[in-house]
C-alpha cells in the first residue's frame, strides 16, 4: 500500500519530497526555520531599538516599552535578540555549508581511491574522532584566540570527519555498482565518474545530516559565545547573551529570551531534518526504483 | 584478421581468508568481426569473470587478451584506452545498471561521445532502433519497466560503435516472454551495426536462436566449441550432453521460446 503510495507520487518528480514533508512536525519546523530567516534578513527594521545603545535603565523587566526587559548595562533585550539571529543562523548555515563541502569531498575521494589515500584521510578523520567535539572545539579556539571567526573555523575543523565518513561509507557502496562500471567502460575517469554517477546517488544523506547538523552548529556556536570564545562582548550573540543573564541570576529575562530563540532554532531545524530524512530513506526510495527486485 | 584473442587466460579471486578461486582456467579462443558466439554454461562456471575481463575489470593471473592486437590490461582507476572503448557490454541487471538520477537521453549520449564517427547516431535514432519512442529521452530510469530498460542499456552500449558488444547474460532478469525478444534485438543491432557480439547466457535454447557459434564452459574451461547446429545435433563432450538433456522438452525438439 505505501509502495504503491510512493511509486504514483515518485513519478510526479519534485512533488514527491514535499508531500512527504507535509507533516505537522515538518511545517512546525519550516515555519520555525523561515520566520527566523526573515527576522535575521529584516533585523535592521524590525527591532525597536540600537542593540549596541547603553540607554535605559538598568535590568528592567519586561513591559510594555521593553518586552524582553533590558539588560546589566542597559541594552534593550529584544533588540539583541533580534540582532542575534544576524550572528548565529548565517554563521551556522556557513559551518555546516563548509564542513558538508569539505567533508564529503574528502570522504568521497577516500571512498572512491582507497588505499593510502583513504587510510590516511581517515586516520586524520578519527583522530578529530577521538576527542569530544565541544573540549576539541574549545582548544582550537581558544589557542586561536576568541573571534567569531576562529570559533567558526575550530567548528569547520571538528565538524568535517563526520560528513567525511559518511560519504565514504555511500560512495563505497555505489562505487561498483553497474552504472557506475557502464560509465567507467563509456571512458568517464575517476573524477567524472565521482561527480556524474556517484555524488548525485550519494548525496541525500548527506543533505539530511546536514540540515540535522545546523541546530547543532547554532547549539555549538552559542556554546563557544557562552564560554568567551566567540563572539567578543558588544556583539550581541546569543550564546555570549545567555552567559551575561548567568552573571545576573535574578534577572531572569536576560538569559531566558536568548535561550528560547536557541531552543527554537534548533529544534526546528531538528525537526526538518528528521522529516527530510523520512522523506529521502533510502529504503523506501530503493522499493520504489525496483532495486530489491 | 581476428578481433578478440583470448590466450591460455587464468582469473583468480582471493578468498576470504587463505587461498584463491580460479574462475576461469586456461580459456583461449578467437572471435572474428561480426561473429556472434553464444557462451554457455551453468552458474558459477567463470562466464561473467571471463567478459568482466575482456572490459578490463578484472585483471588476468595468468595469460593474455588481445583485441584488435592490443593487449587488454586491468582499468584501475585509469581513463580508459579509447581503443579500447570498442568493446561495450549489457550487463545483467537493467535496474542496476542505469543511474537513477539522470534521464535514459543524457545516458544515451554519454555513449555518443566516445563513438568515433560522430554522425552515426542520434539519441531519437537509438531509441527508435530499440523500439522505444524517440520522447521517452527525457525519462528517466524509473519510469520504465525491466524490458525497456535493458533496451535502453543496449542503446547505450551501441551508442558508442563498439566492435564488440558483450551481453553478460542480458536477458536473465528479464519475463521469459521478453527474453528471446531482447536477444533477438541485440543480435539485430550487432550485425547491422557491423559488431561482433559475445552473448553470454545460460539459456541453450535463446542462444540457439541468436548465435553462429556456440562455446560452452565448465568450471572456468571451454569444453567445447562449435558451430550452432553441429554442438546441438552431436555434442562431442559428456557435460555439453547433460547441459542439452536438462532443457525442458514438450515435444521432442526442445523448446523455442518467444
Amino acid at each position: 500500500m505505501t509502495d504503491i503510495l510512493a511509486v504514483q507520487t515518485r513519478r510526479k518528480g519534485r512533488l514527491r519530497i514535499s508531500k512527504q514533508l507535509r507533516t505537522p512536525l515538518a511545517i512546525t519546523g519550516g515555519a520555525i526555520v523561515v520566520f527566523w530567516l526573515l527576522i535575521a534578513l529584516f533585523a535592521q527594521w524590525i527591532r525597536p531599538f540600537d542593540p549596541l545603545a547603553q540607554d535605559f535603565m538598568r535590568l528592567q523587566p519586561p513591559s510594555a516599552e521593553h518586552w524582553f526587559g533590558t539588560d546589566q548595562v542597559g541594552r534593550d533585550v529584544l533588540s539583541r535578540v533580534i540582532t542575534g539571529a544576524q550572528v548565529s543562523i548565517p554563521l551556522a548555515l556557513m559551518l555546516v555549508v563548509f564542513a558538508m563541502l569539505i567533508g564529503s569531498l574528502l570522504g568521497a575521494i577516500a571512498g572512491y581511491f582507497g588505499k593510502a589515500i583513504d587510510e590516511v584521510i581517515m586516520r586524520i578523520a578519527d583522530l578529530v574522532f577521538a576527542f569530544p567535539t565541544i573540549i576539541l572545539a574549545m582548544v582550537i579556539a581558544a589557542a586561536l584566540g576568541p573571534s567569531l571567526t576562529n570559533a567558526v573555523i575550530a567548528m569547520l575543523i571538528v565538524s568535517w570527519p563526520a560528513y567525511a565518513r559518511v560519504t565514504r561509507s555511500l560512495v563505497l557502496g555505489a562505487r561498483n555498482a553497474e552504472y557506475v562500471i557502464a560509465g567507467r567502460l563509456l571512458g568517464n575517469g575517476p573524477f567524472t565518474s565521482l561527480r556524474k554517477d556517484i555524488l548525485p546517488n550519494v548525496l541525500s544523506p548527506v543533505v539530511v545530516l546536514a540540515t540535522l547538523d545546523v541546530g547543532t552548529a547554532i547549539l555549538l556556536l552559542s556554546g563557544l559565545s557562552f564560554l568567551g570564545l566567540g563572539a567578543i562582548p558588544p556583539t550581541p550573540d546569543w550564546g555570549a547573551m545567555v552567559a551575561d543573564g548567568v552573571q545576573n541570576f535574578s534577572s531572569w529575562w536576560i538569559a531566558v529570551f536568548p535561550g528560547l530563540a536557541i531552543l527554537t532554532v534548533v529544534l526546528a531545524f531538528n525537526f526538518l531534518g528528521d522529516a527530510l530524512r523520512d522523506a529521502l530513506d533510502p529504503r523506501s526510495q530503493e522499493a520504489v526504483q525496483g532495486r530489491a527486485l | 584478421m581476428t578481433l578478440l584473442k583470448l590466450d591460455e587466460l587464468q582469473v583468480s579471486y582471493k578468498l576470504p581468508g587463505r587461498g584463491t578461486l580460479r574462475a576461469v582456467d586456461g580459456v583461449s579462443f578467437e572471435l572474428e568481426p561480426r561473429q556472434v558466439l553464444g557462451l554457455v554454461g551453468e552458474s558459477g562456471c567463470g562466464k561473467s569473470t571471463l567478459a568482466r575481463a575482456v572490459c578490463g575489470l578484472e585483471a588476468a593471473s595468468a595469460g593474455t587478451i588481445e583485441f584488435n592486437g592490443r593487449p587488454i590490461g586491468k582499468l584501475g582507476l585509469r581513463k580508459r584506452d579509447p581503443g579500447l572503448m570498442r568493446i561495450q557490454m549489457v550487463f545483467q541487471n537493467p535496474f542496476a545498471s542505469l543511474n537513477p538520477r539522470r534521464t535514459i537521453g543524457s545516458q544515451i549520449e554519454d555513449g555518443l561521445r566516445v563513438n568515433p564517427d560522430r554522425d552515426a547516431w542520434n539519441v531519437a535514432d537509438l531509441l527508435e532502433h530499440v523500439e522505444l519512442d524517440a520522447e521517452s529521452r527525457t525519462r528517466y530510469p524509473h519510469q520504465f519497466s525491466g524490458g525497456q530498460r535493458q533496451r535502453v542499456a543496449i542503446a547505450r552500449a551501441i551508442a558508442a560503435g563498439p566492435e564488440l558488444l558483450i551481453g553478460d547474460e542480458p536477458i536473465a532478469s528479464l519475463d521469459a516472454s521478453l527474453q528471446a525478444r531482447i536477444a533477438i534485438l541485440m543480435r539485430k543491432l550487432a550485425v547491422e551495426t557491423g559488431a561482433a557480439l559475445l552473448f553470454i547466457s545460460h539459456d541453450l535454447s535463446v542462444v540457439r536462436v541468436i548465435a553462429d557459434d556456440v562455446a560452452v564452459m565448465s568450471a572456468g574451461r571451454i569444453v567445447e566449441r562449435g558451430p550452432v547446429e553441429q554442438v546441438w545435433s552431436q555434442p562431442q563432450d559428456p557435460y555439453t550432453q547433460r547441459l542439452l538433456a536438462a532443457i525442458p522438452v514438450v515435444d521432442g525438439l526442445g523448446v523455442l521460446p518467444g
